[in-house]
């Protein structure tokens, strides 16, 4: 069950070639601005048409390239929220989620309270889309497709349209009213918290091209991939060279790196979140600090360092609580910093 | 004052309008829906055509069409006994036809400014494609589909050249405004002539200011969203 996608299509600049399958519950898509995840989200729905491939929808056949089959967008039973949720402008709230009923007046208007009171829209009711935020507007759009029973919802980068301090909101809001959705959903997105937030398995695409398939928070912990890393957020990546066989040379750092698995033959990076810096003195795995900038964002600091013990040392990047920075870092930083092995991600390019 | 010509101008020019407003909005769909390519071009090209070129040519287009000797024109009289040509329909005609291409750009101007996932929300929402139209894409675009209507209007009340190559200029029966002023100025009755103008001068202002309010309606729903 669920949504199974095996398509392919040429576009400008590259090729998608896709496989994805949703099988039960929310499947998130991270990639790069421009690497196919809105046309396949458009493939999926029927309004491109794949070049070959077949779509699945719980054993219904939406689009098989061989047999001919090519469902136009209305018989697919695809639930889209577009990134600008495309509300109609000329009809108000109430005739916005009543859009997609195909049902006789009076079960129409019923469905229509019902989905309106799900979604706590009873006062805007009359209103029209340009007389409500941006977050009422997600909810109407949201009501609206589920008002018309789809099998399967996609939302294609759902909280880009808002105001950064709406989207945690926003993040959590949609988790919740999605609670009440019984079939699978397909998010696309570039925001690695969203997906992080949201889904319980996640795709990363590069170039049109599935890198990556997993447990979202596995894939956080071991991107496997120099792309998946990098899209995953890892600031501090490297070259290595492998010295035995649970030990790298970093050349970026010029630092030597114990592993916590042994190092497969296709690992030519590392990669180090920010995050997981020791500066308590005693471990393993260590850098000499130079520090050389401080960013200060609004809850941490990014203390960007060099390792003073190489030569030509290329920068990175350790986040620090605002509190740590404060009470211990501002006045003494340590001379050394440690990374536990099993922080340390072997990526393969 | 002979009101003849202002009737005859007003009854053509109206009924050119509806059928003009009707045929390039529909057309302007079909050509709006088509795939971009050589096709599209070729035909957006025809459409566009009477626009361009001079009316006096239109005309000879459409004399050499509708004509009693012609097959389109030997049709219509063998079967509805019905002469075209220096009657008050082709007036009409040439109305139409010259005024069409302003309704038709337009109208798919218009279509083509509308955000297109509207249209695509519409299909995955299950809403039929005519549904759609009507409810989506129709209001999307009124404002500019109905200043193009209006253009069209006064581009048909204005026809002089084609309307008199295939209707003449027959008094009491297809002499239009734009003939009757033509026809007074030759006959040195410049009085007559200079009460159709003070007519004409009238009408098309209260179209051009029609025009800026249907335009100030466009942008403010533009604002808006």
């Amino acid at each position: 069950m669920g949504l199974y996608v095996d398509i392919q299509k040429k576009l400008k600049g590259f090729s998608l070639n896709m496989q994805l399958e949703t099988g039960g519950g929310f499947l998130g898509l991270l990639g790069a601005s421009g690497c196919g995840k809105s046309m396949t989200l458009k493939c999926i729905a029927g309004i491109e048409k794949p070049d070959t491939g077949q779509i699945i929808l719980n054993g219904r056949v939406l689009f098989d390239s061989e047999k001919k089959i090519n469902l136009p967008p209305q018989k697919r039973r695809i639930g889209y929220l577009f990134q600008d949720y495309a509300l109609f402008p000329n009809m108000t709230v109430e005739g916005n989620i009543g859009a997609g009923i195909r049902l006789p007046k009076i079960e129409k208007e019923e469905k229509i309270n019902q989905m309106m009171e799900i979604f706590q829209l009873g006062q805007l009711k009359g209103r029209y889309p340009h007389q409500i935020s941006g977050g009422q507007q997600q909810r109407v759009a949201l009501a609206r497709i589920l008002a018309s029973n789809p099998d399967v919802l996609l939302l294609d980068e759902p909280f880009s349209a808002l105001d950064y301090y709406l989207r945690e909101k926003l993040q959590v809001q949609l988790g919740e009213d999605l609670m009440s959705f019984h079939g699978d959903v397909l998010m696309v997105t570039h925001s690695r918290d969203e997906a992080y937030r949201l889904s319980n398995r996640l795709t990363i695409i590069k170039d049109g091209i599935p890198l990556i398939v997993g447990e979202t928070k596995e894939i956080f912990r071991n991107p496997e991939y120099l792309e998946a890393a990098k899209i995953t957020g890892c600031k501090n990546i490297s070259r290595v060279e492998v010295i035995s066989k649970e030990e790298v040379h970093a050349t970026c750092w010029g630092v030597n790196f114990k592993v916590h698995e042994p190092i497969g033959k296709d690992i030519k990076y590392i990669g180090i979140r920010a995050h997981y810096f020791n500066g308590k003195p005693g471990g393993i795995n260590q850098v000499g600090v130079k520090l050389t900038k401080v960013i200060d964002d609004p809850f941490e600091m990014n203390l960007v360092i060099k390792n003073k013990y190489a030569q030509n040392s290329k920068e990175l990047w350790w986040k620090v609580s605002k509190n740590d920075w404060k009470s211990v870092y501002k006045e003494q930083m340590p001379d050394n910093l440690y990374v536990a092995p099993e922080d340390i991600m072997l990526l393969k390019e | 004052m002979d009101w003849s010509p202002i009737l005859i101008s007003l009854r053509t020019a109206i009924t050119a309008i509806i059928i003009t407003f009707f045929l390039g909005m529909y057309v302007a769909k079909w050509v709006f829906g088509m795939k971009s390519g050589k096709v599209k071009m070729l035909i957006d090209g025809l459409l566009t055509l009477p626009l361009v070129l001079p009316p006096t040519v239109v005309g000879f287009m459409l004399l050499y069409t509708f004509g009693i000797n012609r097959p389109v024109g030997k049709f219509f009289l063998d079967y509805f006994s019905v002469r075209i040509v220096f009657s008050w329909s082709a007036t009409v005609i040439a109305a139409v036809v010259i005024s069409f291409p302003l309704m038709y750009r337009a109208a798919r101007g218009a279509f083509e400014q509308v955000d297109m996932n509207l249209i695509y929300a519409g299909r995955t929402l299950g809403m039929s494609e005519s549904r759609i139209f009507w409810r989506v894409l129709m209001p999307a675009a009124l404002p500019g589909v109905a200043s193009g209507g209006i253009l069209a209007f006064a581009r048909g009340l204005g026809e002089f050249g084609a309307t008199a190559m295939i209707a003449g200029n027959i008094a009491g029966k297809t002499r239009t405004l734009p003939l009757a002023i033509y026809s007074d100025v030759a006959a040195g009755n410049m009085e007559g002539a200079y009460n159709y103008v003070l007519i004409i001068v009238a009408i098309s202002f209260l179209i051009v200011l029609l025009m800026n309010y249907f335009t100030s309606k466009e942008r403010r729903y533009k604002m808006k969203r």
